[in-house]
């Protein structure tokens, strides 16, 4: 399995995925944000950016999901909802001093490459005493996803090419859970066909011999205790909760929420309306593909009614998930 | 998606910024997320935050190779 969406599109665009034997199944896994945020969250930012005097940045690919009914794009056309896309939350820090009177709120959506980021806008925030930004917090941790398909017991995952960038974070500790807990080797990779190549084939190494580990492979980028300022960065804001993935369901300490001090900055103290459960687009097969267990070529709507142009689940909107990318190559 | 690119650290700014430059582009980056930057440092950049410090010849080698992908025939 690669864990990361920029893995499924590189191994795709590289034709990797389309060389290998078929006695190597390759399985998207659930490293792709867009496609593990639930609905629910969703239309709380919705509900969020048609608030009186309120703005809400997201980035670019959350912003074209579709929540019960609306995106957070159509909200905007359609129905009056404040939505600015952000390439960096510092603009939405810039954006909420300089408009003291409209209150601003981040959507948190991604993984730990990404969380830092945010626990570092907070701080900020707080340094200069802001009274007007908020955090919609949707952000979701690896490891303990990863565990899950593990635990799950039935996952059929002999390996894992593990993420890049959240590993220039995490480190390569988080994984060994996977060895010593499940027998199961990871390589940390790249993002060039030979980078690729060479963690398969030491994946391909480890399975034959019987010798899990976990490899660091993107050493450049990724030193063995990763960035270690980040994550003490993350602990001074955050605390680890339990947290729901669209298509896993929900996973014990799998995500983070604003603490002590910075709690103020939750956005959940502005949401004074209904966010009711919403039932995932019948037939869409999103939750299994990310698992893993089922390709997009195996779900009824992908092609059909599911496209990049009108996408239903997920997986096609975000530009990495593993819909989009075999739609784009031509997966089978 | 956490796609991050390397650049230059060109200027040091107030407030922990720095002034990053990505092959002639020139972009505000915020430093909190590592120790020690310095003009000349390399770093990888993750919406607009320094993630981590690159070694100077792997840098430039990653800078190559995707300036070679952005060439018409190496299309990605």
């Amino acid at each position: 399995m690669e864990v990361c969406g920029t893995h499924t599109m590189a191994l795709f665009a590289t034709g990797i995925r389309q060389g290998l034997p078929e006695q190597i199944r390759l399985a998207a896994g659930p490293g792709c944000p867009v496609c593990v945020t639930p609905v629910e969250s969703i239309e709380s930012a919705i509900g969020l950016a048609c608030r009186k005097d309120t703005v809400l940045f997201c980035f670019g690919d959350m912003a074209k999901v579709p929540g019960a009914s609306d995106t957070l794009e159509s909200a905007r056309a359609n129905r009056g909802a404040r939505v600015k896309i952000m390439y960096s939350p510092i603009e939405a820090l810039e954006f909420a001093q300089n408009e003291p009177r409209k209150d601003v709120v981040l959507f948190g959506v991604g993984f730990e490459t990404t969380i830092p980021l945010f626990a570092s806008v907070v701080q900020r925030a707080a340094a200069c005493r802001m009274k007007n930004l908020y955090l919609l917090t949707a952000f979701k941790l690896i490891p303990p996803a990863l565990e899950a398909l593990l635990s799950s017991g039935d996952a059929g995952i002999d390996g894992f090419i593990l993420p890049g960038h959240v590993s220039s974070i995490i480190g390569e500790g988080a994984y060994r859970f996977m060895v010593e807990r499940y027998h199961v080797p990871g390589v940390i990779a790249g993002f060039e066909a030979v980078d690729l190549l060479e963690g398969i084939l030491l994946l391909l190494d480890m399975i034959a011999r019987r010798e899990p580990a976990i490899k660091n492979r993107y050493a450049r980028f990724v030193s063995p205790l990763g960035n270690q300022r980040a994550r003490d960065l993350i602990a001074s804001v955050f605390a680890e909760c339990d947290s729901t993935w669209r298509g896993l369901g929900e996973i014990r300490n799998s995500g983070v929420r604003l603490t002590g001090d910075f709690s103020r900055f939750d956005a959940g103290a502005l949401i004074d309306f209904e966010v009711g459960a919403v039932p995932e687009p019948a037939g869409c097969g999103c939750g299994d593909v990310i698992k893993g267990k089922r390709t997009p070529t195996e779900c009824a709507l992908f092609k059909a009614v599911c496209t990049p142009a009108h996408p239903i689940g997920p997986c096609m909107v975000s530009r990495e998930g593993a819909c989009a990318a075999y739609y784009y190559y031509g997966g089978r | 998606m956490c796609v991050a690119i390397p650049g230059e650290i060109a200027e040091l700014l107030a407030d922990g910024y720095a002034l990053v430059d990505f092959r002639g582009v020139k972009k505000r980056v915020a430093l909190d997320l590592i120790e020690h930057a310095a003009v000349g440092d390399f770093v990888i950049v993750h919406a607009g935050f320094a993630i981590n410090t690159l070694n100077r010849e792997e840098a430039l080698e990653t800078i190559e190779y995707l300036k070679q992908l952005s060439e018409p025939s190496g299309q990605l």
